[in-house]
């Protein structure tokens, strides 16, 4: 068992589902508010990820991350390294590549939420970030607990994107999901087995976690 | 005084209104479909119609030619609907104090105290408002409203519904207030106990206003068979 590539795993499922609540919450309040004439384009880039393949997305996310644009030059100024072939590109690559995940529960939750709610805080004098806090968010737990576990478990079992911006570095940028490609590669199929039950365990356990707290009643969506 | 001229499509329907309305209450009576709350809902900066004007005391709220439309929570207007609309999520009090969150956390317990009090739901306060019955949460709700003392308040058959003794206990406490109301209701039965003009509005126009008697007497065989009274 690669305990250093499911501690990698780990880490990297959580600060992509850190980084994906984070941004995820906002997109989404926006796409389920927003008249704009352009949200649908924004949704569409937004779901993109669910059905290009991920070696594309990974790699012109490569070709971004590296040395030959101004975004990969600049960040490599600023960090010190590339981004390419690291853990922060890898944040980076399974945060674009899990965005779907956060997004489409999230704006499903806010736009379950009675409208006449909203319309009854405005009237109440609540702008929209008061709106978000003080009702979206806590009417929509049971979608922010479905997007985080989506985005964990989704980040946990991606292969092609992590493979193309982070290649295989042992303590790095190798994940399970590589050390299984590495172990059948090498013919250990019994590592494989094992490491693949692990991965099965993790996303069983965060899927239960998840469809328990929906049948245990343990939220307060409107 | 509020008065408000408007011009909104809807669909097939449209709604025509030029109102002036009398201080104290006025009730808006007319079969369902009518209008009555988009109306209400054009008062309350919910719905920017096509063309019109809203004032409310002096102050103009919406005015289409100018591109003037104040939002609704600076509109100092209250409104109440049938369905309540209490924030599931919160107990009495953190509904009642919704609006008055620029009050200092004394004089805004006190403002929650006081209006519950006025709706008689002084022992409802650290109750969440899923436990409440329909007559306890139109009592929330009318005091959830009035906590910011609003100019106007908007009622749109808010005690439909309701059984007869808290339906007449809530408008008692309604009418002993000093504010200018806008009452919607298609239950002739209701709005006799209500003071003030009356506004009839079927299809989208106003086909008389005036006091009650005068309004209803000519057409009330027409009316009660629209009602199905």
């Amino acid at each position: 068992m690669d305990l250093q590539a499911l501690w990698l795993t780990l880490r990297l499922a959580g600060v992509t589902t850190m980084l994906l609540l984070a941004l995820g919450i906002p997109l989404a309040f926006w796409l389920s508010v927003t008249r704009a004439r352009w949200r649908p384009l924004v949704e569409a880039v937004t779901t993109l990820p669910l059905l290009l393949p991920p070696t594309v997305l990974g790699f012109y996310l490569l070709v971004l991350l590296g040395p030959n644009t101004g975004f990969g030059r600049a960040a490599t100024r600023l960090l010190g390294h590339p981004l390419a072939f690291s853990f922060s590109g890898l944040v980076i690559g399974s945060a674009l590549y899990s965005l779907p995940f956060a997004v489409q529960p999230l704006a499903a939750g806010f736009r379950a939420v009675d409208g006449a709610l909203i319309e009854q805080a405005r009237l109440l004098g609540a702008g929209r970030l008061r709106i978000l806090a003080d009702l979206l968010l806590p009417l929509s737990t049971h979608s922010i607990v479905a997007a985080a576990a989506l985005c964990f478990t989704h980040t946990v079992g991606e292969f092609g994107v992590v493979l193309m911006i982070g290649g295989d570095i042992p303590g790095a940028t190798r994940t399970l999901s590589i050390a299984i490609y590495d172990q059948v590669q090498d013919f250990s199929y019994a590592a494989a087995n094992r490491t693949s039950l692990v991965l099965i365990g993790v996303s069983l356990v965060a899927l239960v976690l998840l469809y328990w707290r929906r049948t245990d009643g343990g939220t307060s969506d409107a | 005084m509020p008065d408000v001229k408007v011009r909104h499509r809807q669909g097939t329907f449209s709604l025509e209104a030029d109102i002036s309305f009398a201080s104290g209450w006025t009730v808006i009576f007319g079969p369902s479909g009518a209008g009555k709350t988009t109306l209400l809902r054009v008062l309350a900066g919910l719905i920017t119609p096509d063309e019109g004007r809203v004032n409310l005391a002096g102050k103009t709220l919406l005015d289409t030619s100018k591109g003037i439309a104040v939002g609704p929570g600076e509109r100092s207007i209250g409104f109440v609907t049938q369905q309540s609309n209490l924030f599931p999520h919160k107990t009495v009090r953190e509904n009642v104090g919704f609006g008055i969150r620029h009050l200092g956390r004394k004089a805004r317990g006190q403002r929650i105290a006081e209006m519950l009090r006025m709706f008689g739901a002084e022992g409802l306060a650290d109750r969440r408002t899923t436990q409440l019955s329909g007559g306890e949460r139109q009592r929330v709700a009318l005091a959830r409203a009035l906590a910011p003392a609003p100019q106007l308040l908007l009622l749109d058959e808010p005690l439909a519904g309701l059984d007869d003794a808290s339906a007449h206990d809530i408008l008692a406490r309604l009418l002993a207030l000093n504010i200018r109301v806008v009452y919607v209701s298609h239950e002739l039965a209701e709005i006799w106990r209500i003071p003030g003009d009356v506004i009839l509005l079927e299809g989208g126009r106003i086909t008389a206003s005036g006091p009650l008697r005068d309004v209803l007497a000519p057409r009330r065989d027409e009316l009660l068979r629209q009602l199905s009274l």
